[in-house]
């Protein structure tokens, strides 16, 4: 028998009511009188559930529902309608003994503390979570160890790069050791190397203490590196829940084949489409049916040294799916 | 309890060494909670000097004594809360308030306890050289500085607990100044800082009395400088904590359902 998921949500859906106004004097003064709104439907009664110690991808464009969602599963935001549960607990009601089990980090926004030491604000956390002294100091050893922290702590945050203030934030986040963690974006502007840092970082956290992860992200090796299932949405409607190996499978129109020749490549355009040529090397996007007989014919016809076949970038088959364009 | 004690210790640790970090515009602040009441001191004196020595009973080092117990009284009592909702609600800050598993009116009340104790390093020192300036006299009793001392503290409740409750107000509009501006307009006048309360014409004072404002900052000083009988100023305290009573009433009738319209508009 398994386990109550850690996650589960059903039909949520979330309204918000806009204030809205056209341009110009007279339209200022006619919202005088009559206040004129509208409603904005960001989360459409979606529908899931995430195992405990699960990493899921949350993904979908700029205003598809994602942080409004895990607003409502952390507790900010009541929904409309439907209903969730998180570790039992109905998020909105933001009792004590859930609040103390989760954590929400914001890329976007931080809660350390400007002008004083990192350390200052784990302090602080040490105190609202009522986290004992030796837990405090084992929880605080592992991160730092873990996160590379030890040189940032004393340090004030405003000295910190956004990068290694990024890392702190994540620390003093996970302080009280959460058991579901809402990450909205957690490697937003940082340079590559820090993404993939907190990347394995999160990696590690979630197999050495069997936390649950909701992550949203806009960089697909985020996705790739950490998520084997990923819920897709947009305009606050699920997409896709299930594998992103399969969500690639069944989005991927075309495959990508490479080839490298004995000589100057000729004009491939009769096997595919041409995505470069340069000297030897030619690059070719060919739909996914075809493939074998291409391929076929290209060993048969050219002199060929070398011949890759790929499923296209990820990102290419996320922005077919943002796009809205059915699985062939 | 021990909880609360912890967190209010780490709270004011931390907030004392952020208002050490920000000294320079702690100062200023502070300045300008001196320089107030120092220009009403100037200003009073002389009227009273032009009006042959007094205006309703207050000479020149009545009013010295009177403003310089007003400057610290309203230092001590004062918020600024209602400032920071409106950036917290704008800069997105107040979803990380929410998040914590405790109240956030404790990281408020103990922040604000910790400018205070950090503030009067430099308050009292500076309300002592202008004594010397300004020779006050008042006629003081032990008894009204024993009472003193809880008037204060439920002057500075009650101011907190309204202070905070109106602040609530910025997750209905989105111009919380004006709301603002009009509070401190009404509690400038009828808390006693613009003149003693008993300078203004009875219609005001009247006012005065049938609101809490009086009870932010007047009273305490009032008691203090022997203004106030024995009954009146038992009467005064016992006021305090009516108003803090109703306050609070409202404050937590208020809270959920200013909850409720943040997590039902966002944040």
């Amino acid at each position: 028998m398994s386990a109550a998921p850690a996650i589960s949500v059903e039909g949520l859906a979330k309204t918000y009511v806009v204030p809205v106004r056209e341009a110009g004097m007279r339209a200022a003064l006619r919202s005088l009188f009559r206040r004129e709104s509208r409603r904005v439907t960001a989360v459409d009664a979606i529908q899931f559930a995430v195992e405990p110690g699960e990493i899921v991808g949350f993904l979908g464009p700029n205003g598809a529902g994602k942080t409004t969602t895990l607003k409502m599963l952390s507790g900010l935001l009541h929904p409309t309608s439907g209903g969730a549960r998180v570790l039992g607990f109905v998020p909105w009601e933001r009792e004590h003994a859930f609040l103390r089990q989760i954590t929400l980090v914001m890329g976007q926004r931080n809660q350390l503390v400007w002008d004083i030491p990192v350390a200052d604000s784990m302090e602080r956390n040490r105190a609202i979570y009522r986290i004992d002294a030796p837990r405090f100091r084992r929880v605080l050893g592992e991160l730092v160890e873990l996160l590379e922290l030890g040189p940032l702590l004393e340090r004030p945050v405003r000295n910190l790069s956004l990068g290694e203030r990024m890392k702190c934030e994540l620390a003093v986040a996970l302080l009280h050791e959460p058991q579901v963690l809402f990450l909205d974006e957690p490697t937003i502007g940082v340079d590559v190397t820090m993404q993939r840092r907190i990347r394995e970082f999160v990696a590690a956290y979630n197999r050495r203490t069997g936390a649950t992860v909701l992550l949203t992200s806009h960089y697909m090796a985020d996705v790739e590196a950490l998520c084997r299932r990923v819920i897709v949405i947009h305009h606050g409607r699920l997409l896709f829940d299930g594998l992103l190996s399969a969500l690639v499978a069944s989005f991927a129109s075309h495959k990508t084949v490479s080839v490298e020749l004995g000589g100057p490549a000729p004009d491939l355009s009769s096997y595919g489409e041409v995505v470069s040529r340069a000297g030897e090397r030619a690059v070719l996007r060919v739909p996914k049916a075809d493939t074998p007989k291409v391929t076929a014919r290209l060993l048969a016809d050219l002199p060929v040294v070398d011949l890759v076949v790929e499923d296209p970038p990820i990102e290419e088959v996320i922005e077919r799916v943002f796009a809205g364009e059915p699985a062939p | 309890m021990s909880f609360l004690r912890d967190l209010y210790g780490t709270f004011i640790r931390i907030s004392i060494a952020i208002e050490i970090q920000y000294r320079a515009s702690s100062a200023i602040w502070l300045m300008g909670m001196v320089i107030e009441p120092l220009i009403y001191l100037v200003v009073w004196s002389a009227a009273a000097e032009a009006q042959g020595g007094t205006v309703g009973g207050y000479g020149p080092r009545d009013f010295a004594a009177y403003y310089l117990v007003l400057a610290a009284v309203n230092q001590i009592t004062s918020g600024w809360h209602m400032w920071e909702f409106q950036y917290r609600v704008q800069q997105g800050q107040f979803a990380f308030l929410l998040l914590r598993p405790v109240h956030p009116i404790h990281g408020d009340l103990a922040e604000n306890v910790a400018h205070k104790l950090a503030m009067q390093v430099a308050l009292l020192p500076a309300l002592g050289l202008l004594a010397l300036a300004f020779q006050p006299r008042a006629e003081l009793h032990a008894w009204s500085l024993a009472l003193f001392v809880p008037a204060l503290v439920l002057a500075f409740a009650v101011r907190f607990v309204f202070e905070w409750a109106l602040a609530l107000a910025c997750f209905w509009t989105t111009r919380i100044m004006a709301v603002n501006q009009a509070y401190f307009a009404v509690l400038f006048f009828l808390s006693g800082r613009v003149a003693p309360l008993a300078l203004l014409p009875d219609w005001l004072r009247h006012l005065a009395d049938a609101l809490p404002f009086r009870l932010m900052v007047s009273f305490p000083v009032e008691l203090v400088l022997g203004k106030v009988s024995r009954p009146d100023a038992l009467e005064g305290l016992a006021l305090q904590l009516v108003w803090l009573a109703a306050g609070s009433a409202f404050l937590a009738l208020l809270w959920p359902r200013a909850l409720r319209r943040f997590s039902s508009v966002g944040g």
